[in-house]
């Protein structure tokens, strides 16, 4: 289907890149630390960039997903299995849980309280030591294993986070394209007008935001079991506001932008080691820059360029699928009208995009870094 | 005379501390097409507000179809076949044309037969939409936008249509369009309550008019007769 060629694509490099390059440590390690990465940002934008709902405490779910895994296998002795079961319901409760109250709120209002949740979160693991180990966080988690088939090297975690990372894709695509879908995207910037179509617009954002939390889980507790060791810092602020950077810095409102994010984000700390010192900064300024200069995101500013070459006989190319990545402003020579006031309203990246955009300038990359398996990962 | 579809007793709304409607009636019958005209602050949004969930009625009732509105959420009075076009057309700007109005049939999952008639339809009423059905809604000039926030809520099923100020922000030409659509609308069965700051167009197609002044109606009278007492033009009408 023509929907899921991106899919498909998607599918062929992730499957072609460990066999052109193996063993290779930005294929296995970095690859899947970009993987996790991913998956957090997919969820993660289909409450961004398509409900247009921010959220500056993702990381929370991240860390309630790792700990459930890592307390009820290391303290209790369960089986990894039902261990994420757990893991994924207990995120889906708080989810449901603060998202009735939360949601009601708006723009930074609504920021304010998921950044306050997510710093609760991130307290009460470092406060309750009995069961999350405080500070220190807790070892030794056993590996995950498939039918005898256990999860213990670099290259199998690959496979494992490259599979889950797919099933996220397909089915946040699926999701876009279909009713409920298009429910959430009527809510971004034009709420009342969602709800004067017969959209429960509470239970919709509702579900979007436990979708994207489950999501989080879900990558939590593979995280744990990949790393075998969780402590509080793999989940605090800074986590959070890498994670909107992904989606803000790939193009918001795009799955295919929330990917490309977070393989950025994932890469680029690693390739600028050489500099030393100057890491930090150099990151910094390249995020400032692509922000500059691709204001709509790598994923748009590249669509935009690839609308904008030039053709033979000057019509336009055929852009890719709308369900795939909704376009940004008409393309120069589509003979569209003169937008008028209404037209104006509901720029696609306008109240969510600002908040972001400033973040992600002052986003610490030495956290990534810390929170990404390439750093804290023992030779395997 | 049978119950009329839609009935509104001694309604009052406020925001905050501030009444804006001390108590309305009104009434709209199956078939009619009913304007409401009064100037900036009469309180005609905030009445519709009301009647489709958006504000809570601070007291009297509105009865539609047999049913209390006055506490459904705005998603439960369009199921009931409440639909209202908004102030300013509201179409959702990022989505394409033809997902805006799967968008207004959003209530009427259970009977996809009747969308896809429907859906054609309101092509063939609107031929504009149909030709850029692929379009960003966003990318519409206004008037387009307005038809297709008139499409989008015909898609809902209305057995009440709520217009609020179509002709807002368009050229003359086109709000004679819309007008006449609107009655044409009318004339098929869509039962309408229009509600305009452009009295005269709005009275050139209603059957009976209410005038709403600082939160009353202050004048309810078939609207060939509003349009043509020079008195009442001269008070309420603005010309």
């Amino acid at each position: 289907m023509k929907r899921l060629r991106g899919w498909w694509l998607l599918a062929g490099v992730l499957i072609a890149l460990p066999l052109l390059f193996p063993n290779n440590y930005y294929v296995t390690v970095v690859g899947a630390a970009a993987a996790l990465h991913a998956i957090l940002a997919v969820g993660l934008n289909l409450l961004m960039g398509y409900a247009g709902q921010i959220s500056l405490g993702h990381a929370a779910f991240f860390g309630l997903g790792a700990y459930s895994s890592a307390i009820l296998t290391t303290r209790y002795g369960w089986n990894p299995w039902p261990a994420l079961g757990v893991g994924l319901v207990l995120t889906g409760l708080v989810a449901y849980g603060i998202a009735r109250p939360v949601l009601r709120l708006k723009g930074h209002y609504l920021a304010m309280a998921t950044l306050g949740f997510g710093i609760i979160i991130h307290i009460l693991l470092v406060q309750t030591g009995d069961l999350t180990g405080g500070p220190d966080g807790i070892g030794e988690i056993p590996p995950l294993s498939l039918f005898g088939w256990t999860v213990d090297t670099d290259e199998r975690w690959y496979a494992v986070l490259a599979a889950v990372l797919l099933l996220v894709v397909l089915l946040a695509l699926n999701l876009m394209d279909s009713r409920p879908g298009r429910a959430l995207r009527a809510l971004h910037g034009a709420e009342i007008a969602a709800g004067l179509m017969g959209i429960d617009t509470a239970a919709a954002k509702t579900a979007v935001f436990v979708l994207a939390a489950l999501s989080a889980g879900l990558a939590g507790s593979l995280f744990a079991h990949q790393q075998a060791f969780v402590s509080p810092d793999s989940f605090n602020f800074f986590v959070s506001i890498e994670l909107v950077t992904m989606v803000v810095l790939g193009g918001i409102a795009s799955t295919w932008g929330a990917i490309l994010g977070a393989v950025i984000l994932t890469l680029l700390p690693e390739l600028l080691v050489v500099f030393e010192d100057y890491e930090v900064l150099i990151f910094g300024a390249i995020l400032m820059l692509i922000m500059i200069f691709l204001p709509q995101g790598l994923a748009g500013g590249l669509r935009e360029l690839w609308a904008r070459r030039p053709t033979h006989d000057g019509a336009l190319p055929p852009g890719p699928p709308a369900s795939l990545a909704p376009p940004g402003p008409p393309a120069p020579g589509s003979g569209s009208p003169p937008r008028d006031k209404a037209a104006g309203t509901a720029p696609r990246d306008r109240a969510i995009g600002s908040v972001p955009r400033d973040q992600a300038t002052g986003t610490a990359p030495r956290d990534l870094a810390s929170s990404s398996p390439s750093v804290s990962q023992d030779a395997a | 005379m049978a119950e009329p579809l839609l009935e509104v007793r001694g309604l009052r709304g406020r925001y905050g501390p501030v009444e804006v409607l001390h108590g309305l009636d009104l009434e709209v019958a199956a078939g009619e097409l009913v304007a409401l005209v009064g100037a900036n602050g009469a309180g005609k949004t905030t009445l519709l507000h009301l009647l489709s969930g958006l504000l809570r009625p601070s007291g009297g009732s509105i009865r539609f179809a047999g049913q209390d509105l006055g506490r459904l959420p705005p998603h439960r009075i369009v199921a009931a076949g409440l639909c209202q076009v908004p102030e300013g057309r509201q179409v959702f700007a990022p989505l394409s044309v033809a997902d805006n109005l799967r968008l207004g049939g959003y209530a009427q999952r259970h009977d996809p037969a009747w969308l896809a008639a429907q859906e054609a339809r309101i092509y063939e009423l609107f031929p504009i939409l149909a030709e850029r059905r692929h379009q960003l809604a966003g990318t519409l000039s206004g008037g387009q936008q307005q038809m297709l926030a008139l499409g989008r809520a015909l898609l809902g099923r209305p057995r009440l249509l709520l217009l609020d100020e179509p002709s807002m922000g368009l050229a003359p030409l086109l709000v004679a369009e819309i007008f006449r659509v609107v009655g044409e609308l009318n004339r098929q069965g869509v039962t309408i309550l229009l509600v305009e700051q452009n009295a005269r167009a709005a009275l050139g197609i209603a059957h009976r008019g209410y005038v709403l002044e600082t939160g009353r109606v202050v004048l309810a009278a078939p609207a060939a007769t509003l349009l043509a007492d020079t008195g009442i033009q001269r008070a309420y009408l603005g010309y």
